[in-house]
């Protein structure tokens, strides 16, 4: 049947997962070298499109650490993997057996032994170019700074030092899953450019780089053009140098959330 | 002191008085909605002209109905003054006037019950005689006083630990309720159920997998046909001039991965047309042999009149989830068209008996396969509706690919027993449409496009108009000829269910579930 069964993402909207959550599962012991390279397998093709080959992160979380914040131990892992994480990107995997979740939690454990990536950059350095570079008019950052562009309290959890660098020098190539800018001519001629804000089949919501909010009803535009990879966001390639930019990241990934 | 207004003490006549013969002829009465699809041939389509595009601008909330705990899918019954709605587990009688409860039954859920697969949700009841029947999740098949919602017989359907559940509407035909089951992703054996509307009792089972010795059997190897899935969890029609019921299947067990069910695996991914009266197999129709994709046949089965190469034909119409629109001969089951009406990458086209031509390498893999459409089909549950008006087949449309995952499948009772999975195509990749068919040829006449895919499905009516929902939670109106958007309401929530019409004191309205409310709207002014 599986109506609904569906696409990962939409099962992930409904509270009837976490009604559902399958008994309660062991860890099977002695897993072998097929088993790992197995839950490699299983990591590469359904989570990686998230979470990176290395688990370094993405639109997911990075997972390439000792603890993370949604699996303190494998149990907690194993729940995290079947049942998703509710009002989040995080879906559940009713799709892999109960075996094949415990091959995942096993690589994803493995990810996390890893070195912890050695930075070359400051963070102290890099909080004071964050002030004094202008990031923070755009940025908040523990609850201080300008609302332009995304929050960045948590953004070192969730991205890797490679992503946070490459936001910085070529933020087009970098943007978050659904963001996009718009350029919308109403049928009276008014013009306005900005970011989309929501969307539906009928209107479309706005903020202009002025940070005001515009509600369009689609039939009243002359015109609706997407304008993938253009972003407020400016390049640093030639504002920073690179130990600057080092410094920035090290900053960045240091951001792990409110304490 | 005042007394209530005049309107309220018109005579509401509760009591559904609701013959066999009554539903036969739904087409006469378009005042009330007495079935899931409002007549028994699936049309989905309201006679009522009084809201037409010239109008519908001055179509506003008349009130709205707040579930008790869950979303619902629903699509209501409407008959004699009364809306009966639904969600898991409970049906609620309304006064249609006010939307305000007049009875409301409740069966608790059982604890350790799981719904393996999809969402606690129902999609409506039937209405025969005085009694007003819904299926439930742990799988009873239940009978209610019209009146007063009190249990005139309650019927174990199976049993809902090894993964069986109910969640679409049954039909009633001439003296039975018909059910079909979910489970398909839990390894079932599906089947088709009648039973006697006075009594409660049995009178048929049909198998969706046949045992051994039945003919079918032979599409199956070893013992994959005690978990071959095959379950019929969306609602049936009926021709009853033939006498024939029209039920969808869905998808073989494991879903995934085939490997240990080699052959085609009847009747699942197919349609099989059923003698009322024994649930004797007149014919079936296989549209996905050996499918890999999860792409159950159980949408709509639309009964209509066609001219196919010059010959008018009784025909069932139907926009498979496979990416396929196929017309058949519904007295003998007789392959006579089928034409992609979505994006569809798995198969080169049918061959002359109707049969896929598959891709290579089009099945699932351990590192993803992409494939259009996704699992959930270029279109699923949700109704499609034909137009006599304008003879127009109408189909919400899902465009999306997945990449589909082959993994392990192990069968332990009431689990799941898939064996893989998808990875969808999602965000700006993905879109929908509401599409127009010629239901002669499948070629397209129209499309409205829609921002994502949806999962609500149509309603057109005699005034010109289809009515449709989307994910984003706009309710809509669109001009039946050409597909021009003339009306929009956003109901606040994804929509996943069905519009309908019907009469309040000779007024159309129209009436949806959107999230956890049902929505019902009327024209304002003169």
């Amino acid at each position: 049947m599986s109506r609904v069964i569906a696409s990962i993402w939409f099962l992930c909207l409904l509270p009837v997962q976490a009604q559902t959550a399958p008994a309660q599962s062991t860890r099977p012991a002695n897993l072998t070298p097929e088993d790992l390279a197995r839950g490699k397998q299983l990591f590469e093709a359904q989570c990686a499109p998230c979470h990176g080959i290395q688990g370094t992160g993405g639109k997911g979380a990075n997972l390439a650490r000792p603890t993370l914040k949604h699996a303190a131990d494998d149990d907690a892992l194993f729940a995290t993997i079947q049942n998703g994480i509710e009002n989040t990107g995080m879906p559940g995997t009713w799709q892999m057996t109960d075996r094949e979740v415990w091959l995942v939690v096993a690589h994803v454990r493995s990810l996390g032994r890893v070195a912890v990536e050695n930075l070359p950059g400051n963070p102290v350095e890099g909080k004071a170019l964050f002030a004094s570079r202008g990031c923070a008019g755009c940025h908040i950052v523990e609850g201080l700074g300008g609302n332009l562009g995304p929050e960045l309290t948590e953004v070192g959890a969730r991205r890797s030092a490679e992503r946070l660098r490459q936001c910085l020098l070529e933020p087009g190539k970098a943007l978050p899953d659904g963001f996009v800018m718009v350029h919308a001519v109403r049928r009276d001629g008014f013009v306005l450019e900005g970011i989309r804000v929501n969307e539906d089949s009928f209107s479309i919501q706005l903020r202009d780089l002025a940070n005001r909010f515009y509600s369009l009803r689609k039939q009243e535009l002359q015109t609706l053009e997407y304008q993938p990879g253009a972003t407020p966001m400016p390049s640093y390639r030639d504002k920073l140098s690179g130990i600057e930019v080092d410094h920035l990241v090290a900053y960045l990934a240091s951001l792990r959330g409110q304490r | 002191m005042r007394f209530a207004p005049a309107s309220f003490l018109l005579p509401c006549l509760l009591a559904a008085q609701v013959p066999y013969e009554r539903i036969v002829k739904a087409d006469g009465e378009p005042g009330v909605w007495l079935t899931y699809s409002g007549n028994y041939q699936g049309h989905r389509y309201s006679q009522l002209a009084q809201i037409t595009p010239a109008n519908v601008a001055r179509l506003h909330t008349v009130w709205v109905y707040q579930t008790q705990n869950n979303r619902t899918e629903v699509s209501p019954v409407v008959v004699d003054g009364v809306m009966y709605v639904t969600e898991a587990n409970n049906v609620t009688a309304l006064d249609i006037h006010t939307g305000r409860s007049l009875w409301s039954w409740t069966r608790p859920i059982p604890k350790d019950l799981q719904t393996i697969g999809f969402g606690r949700t129902n999609r409506g009841v039937a209405v025969i005689d005085e009694l007003v029947v819904v299926g439930t999740l742990d799988a009873h098949l239940v009978a209610l006083d019209a009146k007063t919602g009190a249990v005139r017989w309650d019927a174990e359907v199976a049993d809902y630990k090894v993964g069986h559940c109910i969640t679409g509407a049954p039909i009633a035909v001439d003296g039975k309720l018909i059910t079909g089951v979910s489970g398909g992703e839990a390894g079932i054996r599906g089947f088709i159920d009648a039973y006697d509307a006075k009594s409660g009792k049995r009178a048929w089972r049909f198998w969706t997998i046949p045992g051994p010795g039945e003919p079918g059997h032979e599409t199956w190897t070893g013992d994959a046909w005690k978990t071959g899935g095959g379950s019929t969890w969306v609602s049936g029609t009926y021709d009853p001039e033939l006498k024939l019921i029209y039920w969808g299947v869905g998808n073989p067990g494991p879903d995934w991965n085939g490997d240990s069910r080699p052959g085609d695996n009847l009747y699942t991914c197919s349609l099989v047309a059923l003698e009322a009266g024994t649930g004797k197999l007149r014919w079936y129709f296989q549209f996905t042999p050996h499918d890999e994709h999860d792409w159950d046949a159980t949408e709509i089965p639309v009964l209509i009149n066609a001219t196919v190469q010059g010959q008018q034909r009784k025909v069932m119409a139907m926009a498979n989830r496979n990416g396929f629109y196929y017309l058949l001969d519904r007295a003998t089951g007789e392959f006579l068209m089928g034409t992609p009406y979505a994006k569809q990458t798995w198969a080169k086209g049918l061959d002359d008996r109707g049969r896929p031509m598959v891709v290579p390498n089009s099945t699932p893999s351990v590192h993803g396969t992409l494939v259009y459409p996704s699992l959930q089909g270029a279109t699923n549950w949700f109704s499609p509706s034909y137009s006599p008006q304008t003879n127009l087949f109408y189909v919400a449309v899902r465009e999306m690919g997945s990449y589909y995952y082959k993994g392990e499948a192990e069968y332990k009772p009431g689990t799941f027993f898939a064996g893989g999975g998808e990875r969808a195509l999602d965000g700006d990749e993905a879109w929908g449409a509401i599409r127009a068919l010629n239901p002669a040829t499948g070629k397209m006449t129209w499309e409205f496009r829609l921002k994502s895919p949806p999962w609500a499905g149509v309603l057109s009516t005699a005034g010109g108009l289809v009515f449709g929902g989307s994910n984003e939670g706009n309710f809509y109106a669109l001009d039946a000829r050409n597909g021009k958007p003339l009306w929009d309401f956003q109901t606040g929530a994804s929509m996943e269910s069905n519009p309908i019409s019907f009469l309040i004191d000779g007024k159309q309205h129209v009436a949806v579930a959107a999230g956890r409310a049902v929505f019902v709207f009327g024209l304002t002014g003169n």
